[in-house]
């Protein structure tokens, strides 16, 4: 390298270019409230009457504060929320005027000559580092480190094996995924239910170009005592797997994938809600075209053609359900999906 | 002074104010003499029958809108097999009413999505045109004030509805008209509209017939209470107090972000550049002047 | 050149304390008996600041810390961190009898039920936006005036770390009011890290305690927004204004303003007063904007529901960097002996951050290493004289705002009628594109500048005042410019001439030691150095002014004659002087 061979208090770069001498701190000058009193008396009543405004503003937020209503019944003001409105002018007044009276004092009234302060350098004087450096070599043979390795070296050891039960302690952070992502709580002849309200969906009732935001039946499921089958957790989590998007296209528009081909009812289509690039629900449908697009990072599926990914980050395409009608006309799964739904992972292809 | 509304908040409270009572009496009475007034010359075509108005629509029909969509609405395709216009058999008069009333239709130009612009045609126009299409086929029918109103539920009735819509809109609807209803993007330059100044009638006609690239929401997929729980949760939001001061759109959090830039990171520096800007000076001494 | 400091204006007189110890003094002086602080106090409460606005860019970041500290404390004494689930009972009609969880329905309670809660919600959110955004302009600002120099580079590394630890907490703030927006974004959260290869899958259970969303993701997100981040962005604040104390501010050149000295005002009282109040003008201005601009409106997003979405889901715009590189990532993936590698997520969330962080941390250290510069550097450089680390950074810059706009760009498409297809077709192109043309085009203009400076330094400036020759030509006087503006414009760092870039052979002869890598350093080297503009020495100016002189003593015949507009050069008297005698 080749600063190597120049001190590094010489090295090969010019200095400071010094085409033109310094000519030294211009002369102060005064401004005018420092010379004429009558301005000085002037600026100064200016900064009292900020500081007034600003005590005005506090009262005024103690006074909407107590006067605007929150809660039930809000006061509103120009169809705004006066309360929130009103706290935040009058208290954003408040610190504002203290802020813009104190800073004019300073711009006005202070002395304003500047001054000079030397620097010193980052570094320590010389002897000072020599002097450290001499307390550190003196404290490490006083502890003996080097002269005993067999000290150091099972400290080293104990300090090292330590990180063991540290790192050991985070694992009931949570449990191991095992192959809790590669199935959902669809199971065969569950109903598709709408979303929200919960009813079954009878085939004959679609028509072309309807879409439904559909969930399997269990997430609205309730036991003989009226208890939720599905409760807090375990419901987030079948609901976060298990959304499906149900529409219905004209059967001759459908390309089915292989092996899809009795998937579908009378061109009634069933596929993941849950996108495969990073998990976000989709539901953008394009009636006509049949795209269904992302909200969060543009994935668009062609869900005539078995959801192939036509657009965007996504890399795969929406698992699809595959559907059925029970002896009552209304729709069901086939089965689970037959792959894992959402975004992708390591082991994702193990299984 | 009715500037400062101190009896907002609860929705039921806003349709039990006085004045509220009075307005809609004004607003009744207005009516009422306007339509008497529109209507009262030409009295013998408000009772004109059934087939008289579907003559009238067949006529504007073939004026207005047959060039792409065929004289008997049968529809046309180009060359190559595209549609300039759709068929029309079976869309109903809820489609008419919804594409002529928000100025969709006549398109003012081809392309992906037809824009709202200020309507062409009066309402009785787009009525006869609507009973014209309605004859072609069955098909959805306007729907009646009844069925997207709210009128004649208890109060809390009501407010189950306005809870249940909101749940059913943000699960079917957000995903591409926003959480608040301001509209969002769709792939190859299309939208989905802002809703905030669509009236009711045309939600449930949109709703009813899907147009343009909306999926629809017929009978099998929301039922007609349904619909109509989601539009009293949007004329809900429009009623509702802007808790937090301007909206900025509605948009989220890139309109945030360009705020948090330009007024806050802009007002900051400005008040900075105040703050070391030099002040002005003399060329006066001190004890110089006074 | 020296100042006399005794100067004090009346109005702040310190001489009462020193007659007759008031109760201040009093208390002072308890303190010192205990304390010893006055030794402390002594050096610093005329510590010397230099004055100039870009320096105060890194206070609204602290001032919005300081404002986030206090709104927050005022949050956590309402909002639950849990993710039980309640039945909504509260004032919003819209959403009662919902099912939500306990952080939901506290983060409305306290934006309807208590009297300035929202406000206070919204000032945290305003002040989180500021806090990061204001260290993103005080990092620009330090970079292009070359402050990350010797002895600042662990400033440096300091002020990035506080950076990505901001970012940080306001993602984890983000998350917890539990909305369906910053359900959302933890859900692409848990997309991120399952495309991490080998752990990802891990990474995800441990930290969301099992499978999404599960009961432990708020929690533990609250204990790192209100206890860990906190704390760690506290002590590398303490840490960061320690070595800004140590090393003394930057200044800027300028008669009498050396690398050995720092001109300014006064820690107590001027600087005192302006930072003091520019700590009410930042807590104002957050309170203001609480105050009348809605920030995430969560009532209108529902409760999180993982079947749910709305268009427009984006991050803040700290996080939209990420986001718009997920966006305009082509779908790439692949499958290998049975496992799965996301190249689609992992390439722009985990990597592409990863790498241009630390490309940010290690920036004094590279150009350091390519300059060999040893020097402290106290004085700053204007970004024109470093025409390639100031091209460097506007190509950084440019990358970030490209995938930034990227972010957006279905706000983009709808408000300026484009498609969000080709939008994204035109980013992965300008991404790469973009940087580079930034690059070249930055460093030519900043030599441009060099080249006008120093026209400046050797004709004058241009006074607008055109003269005509007997033989009818027209040109315009220039005048020299002041000396403290000629030596403002002077004093700058000569840069190595190619010579000594170049060679690797020392004065005697000898072939210095060469590393691997010299060779790339030598090309970087001449690439940082190629091209710029050197100011004038000192013999180069003399001689323009004796050229300049020469035409002065040619314009003198002309003087005082009508008209010939010298008396508007701005060194006489213009009273009594017509611009034409009749």
């Amino acid at each position: 390298m080749t600063d190597l061979q120049h001190d590094p208090q010489h090295d090969n770069l010019p200095a400071i270019n010094d085409s033109v001498s310094d000519p030294g701190l211009p002369a102060h000058l005064w401004r005018p409230t420092d010379v004429d009193p009558r301005l000085e008396k002037r600026a100064e009543r200016q900064v009292a009457s900020l500081f007034v405004l600003s005590m005005v503003c506090a009262v005024l937020f103690l006074v909407s504060y107590f006067a605007l209503k929150v809660g039930d019944n809000p006061t509103v003001f120009l169809g705004s929320g006066a309360s929130n409105v009103a706290l935040g002018l009058s208290f954003g007044g408040a610190l504002l005027f203290i802020g813009i009276g104190v800073i004019q004092w300073a711009r006005k009234l202070m002395d304003d000559h500047e001054i000079i302060e030397m620097r010193h350098p980052a570094a320590s004087p010389p002897e000072d580092r020599e002097a450290t450096l001499a307390a550190l070599s003196q404290g490490t043979e006083e502890s003996g480190i080097a002269r005993r390795p067999l000290i150091r070296n099972t400290l080293l050891g104990s300090v090292t094996i330590l990180l063991a039960p540290v790192v050991v302690l985070l694992r009931d952070l949570g449990p191991l995924p095992g192959d809790k992502l590669e199935s959902t709580v669809w199971t065969q002849g569950m109903r598709v239910v709408r979303d929200v309200v919960g009813t079954p969906i009878r085939a004959a009732d679609l028509e072309i170009g309807d879409l439904v935001n559909a969930e399997p039946e269990i997430i609205f499921a309730v036991d003989e005592e009226g208890e939720h089958v599905l409760e807090g957790v375990e419901l987030q989590v079948a609901k976060s797997k298990a959304a499906v998007i149900l529409l219905r296209m004209d059967p001759d528009d459908n390309t089915p994938g292989p092996g899809r081909e009795n998937w579908s009812v009378d061109g009634i289509l069933c596929y993941s809600k849950i996108c495969t690039h990073v998990g976000c629900p989709i539901s953008l449908n394009e009636r006509k075209t049949h795209h269904l697009l992302c909200p969060c990072h543009q994935s668009t599926f062609d869900l005539a053609d078995a959801a192939k990914v036509v657009f965007g980050p996504a890399a795969r395409p929406l698992p699809q359900l595959p559907l059925a009608v029970d002896a009552d006309g209304y729709l069901v799964a086939q089965s689970d999906f037959t792959e894992p739904v959402g975004p992708s992972y390591w082991g994702r292809d193990s299984g | 002074m009715r500037l400062l509304n101190r009896s907002a908040g609860r929705l039921s409270r806003h349709r039990r104010r006085p004045f509220v009572g009075l307005v809609l009496m004004v607003l009744g009475l207005l009516l009422t003499g306007g339509l008497y007034s529109a209507f009262a010359p030409a009295q013998a075509e408000t009772t004109a029958s059934d087939t008289e108005l579907v003559e009238q629509g067949r006529e504007l029909f073939l004026v207005g809108c047959a060039y792409c969509h065929g004289q008997n609405g049968e529809g046309n395709l180009t060359v190559n097999g595209a549609n300039i216009g759709p068929p029309l058999a079976g869309v109903g008069a809820a489609a008419v009413d919804f594409q002529v009333g928000t100025g969709r239709m006549p398109l003012a130009q081809p392309g992906a999505q037809g824009a709202t612009k200020p309507t062409t045609y009066d309402d009785a126009e787009i009525e006869a045109m609507a009973a014209f299409v309605a004859s072609l086929a069955p098909g959805p029918a306007v729907p009646a004030e009844a069925d997207y109103s709210l009128a004649g539920l208890s109060e809390t009735e009501r407010e189950e509805a306005i809870q249940r819509g909101g749940q059913i809109f943000l699960t079917n609807c957000t995903a591409c008209h926003n959480y608040a209803g301001k509209g969002g993007a769709m792939p190859r330059g299309g939208a989905a509209p802002n809703l905030s100044n669509t009236t009711p009638e045309h939600i449930y006609e949109a709703l009813l017939t899907g147009p343009g690239n909306m999926p629809s929401f017929s009978g099998g997929n929301l039922n007609p209470d349904e619909k109509r729980d989601v539009i009293a949760y949007l004329t809900s939001l429009r009623e509702l107090p802007k808790y937090g001061g301007f909206e900025l759109g509605g948009l989220g959090p890139v309109v945030e972000g360009l705020f948090a830039w330009v007024v806050g990171i802009g007002g900051l520096v400005g008040f900075a550049i105040w703050i070391a800007a030099h002040t002005t000076r003399t060329t006066k001494q001190k004890g110089e002047a006074a | 050149m020296s100042v006399d400091t005794s100067k004090v204006a009346t109005s702040n007189s310190s001489a009462a304390i020193a007659k007759k110890p008031s109760k201040a003094g009093a208390a002072a002086n308890w303190a010192d008996e205990r304390l010893g602080i006055a030794t402390l106090a002594k050096k610093n409460l005329r510590k010397v600041f230099p004055d100039h606005w870009s320096f105060m860019l890194g206070e609204i970041a602290l001032w919005s810390f300081v404002v986030l500290l206090l709104s927050g404390v005022f949050l956590t004494l309402w909002y639950v961190p849990s993710m039980g689930e309640v039945t909504y009972n509260g004032s919003y009609d819209q959403l009662r009898g919902i099912e939500m969880s306990e952080a939901y329905a506290s983060s409305l309670k306290l934006s309807f039920d208590v009297r300035g809660g929202l406000l206070l919600r919204q000032m945290h959110h305003w002040a989180a936006m500021l806090f990061i955004a204001s260290m993103f302009i005080h990092l620009l600002r330090v970079y292009f005036t070359g402050a990350h120099r010797k002895p600042r580079e662990l400033n440096w590394v300091i002020g990035c770390l506080l950076l990505i630890l901001g970012m940080l907490e306001g993602f984890t703030g983000y998350s917890l009011p539990d909305d369906l927006l910053s359900g959302t974004g933890i859900r692409s959260a848990d997309g991120f890290m399952k495309s991490i290869p080998v752990v990802g899958t891990y990474v995800s259970f441990f930290l969301f305690g099992g499978e999404f969303p599960g009961e432990s993701i708020i929690p533990r997100l609250y204990t790192i927004h209100v206890l860990l981040i906190p704390g760690l962005l506290l002590g590398l604040i303490a840490a960061h204004m320690l070595l800004l104390v140590y090393h003394k501010h930057t200044q800027w050149p300028g008669p009498g303003r050396t690398e050995q000295n720092v001109v300014g005002f006064p820690m107590l009282p001027v600087y005192a007063a302006k930072a003091g109040g520019f700590f009410f003008i930042v807590f104002g201005l957050a309170t203001v904007m609480g105050g009348i601009l809605t920030i995430n409106p969560v009532w209108l997003y529902g409760p999180y529901d993982p079947s749910k979405v709305t268009a427009g889901s984006q991050p803040d715009w700290y996080m939209g960097m990420p986001d718009g590189a997920l966006r305009i990532m082509p779908g790439l993936e692949t499958h290998l002996f049975g496992y799965t590698l996301p190249w689609n997520v992992f390439l722009p969330i985990i990597v592409l951050p990863g790498v241009l962080f630390t490309i940010l941390l290690v920036l004094p250290f590279i150009e350091a290493w390519i300059t060999g510069d040893k020097r402290n550097h106290h004085l700053l450089e204007r970004p024109r004289n470093a025409p390639s680390r100031t091209a460097f950074m506007v190509s950084l810059m440019t990358l970030y705002g490209l995938l930034w706009a990227a972010a957006g760009n279905d706000i983009i498409a709808i408000k300026l009628h484009l498609s969000i297809n080709q939008i994204t077709y035109f980013m992965r192109g300008a991404v790469f594109v973009g940087p580079v043309i930034a690059f070249i085009l930055t460093r030519r203009w900043c030599i441009s500048l060099q080249r006008s400076d120093n026209e400046t330094l050797l004709h004058g400036y241009e006074t607008g005042v055109l003269m005509r020759s007997p033989e009818g030509g027209y040109t315009e006087r220039h005048l020299p410019i002041a000396q403290e503006s000629a030596y403002t414009l002077t004093v700058r760092d000569r840069d190595p001439v190619d010579d000594d870039v170049t060679t690797t052979v020392d004065a005697n002869g000898v072939q210095g030691p060469s590393g691997p890598l010299d060779g790339l350093r030598r090309r970087l080297r001449t690439l940082m150095y190629a091209d710029n503009i050197q100011a004038p020495t000192r013999d180069e100016l003399t001689e323009a002014h004796h050229h300049a002189d020469h035409e002065h003593e040619l314009a003198a015949a002309m003087e005082g004659r009508p008209a010939d507009g010298h008396q508007f050069d701005g060194k006489h008297e213009l009273e009594g002087e017509p611009l034409r005698k009749d």
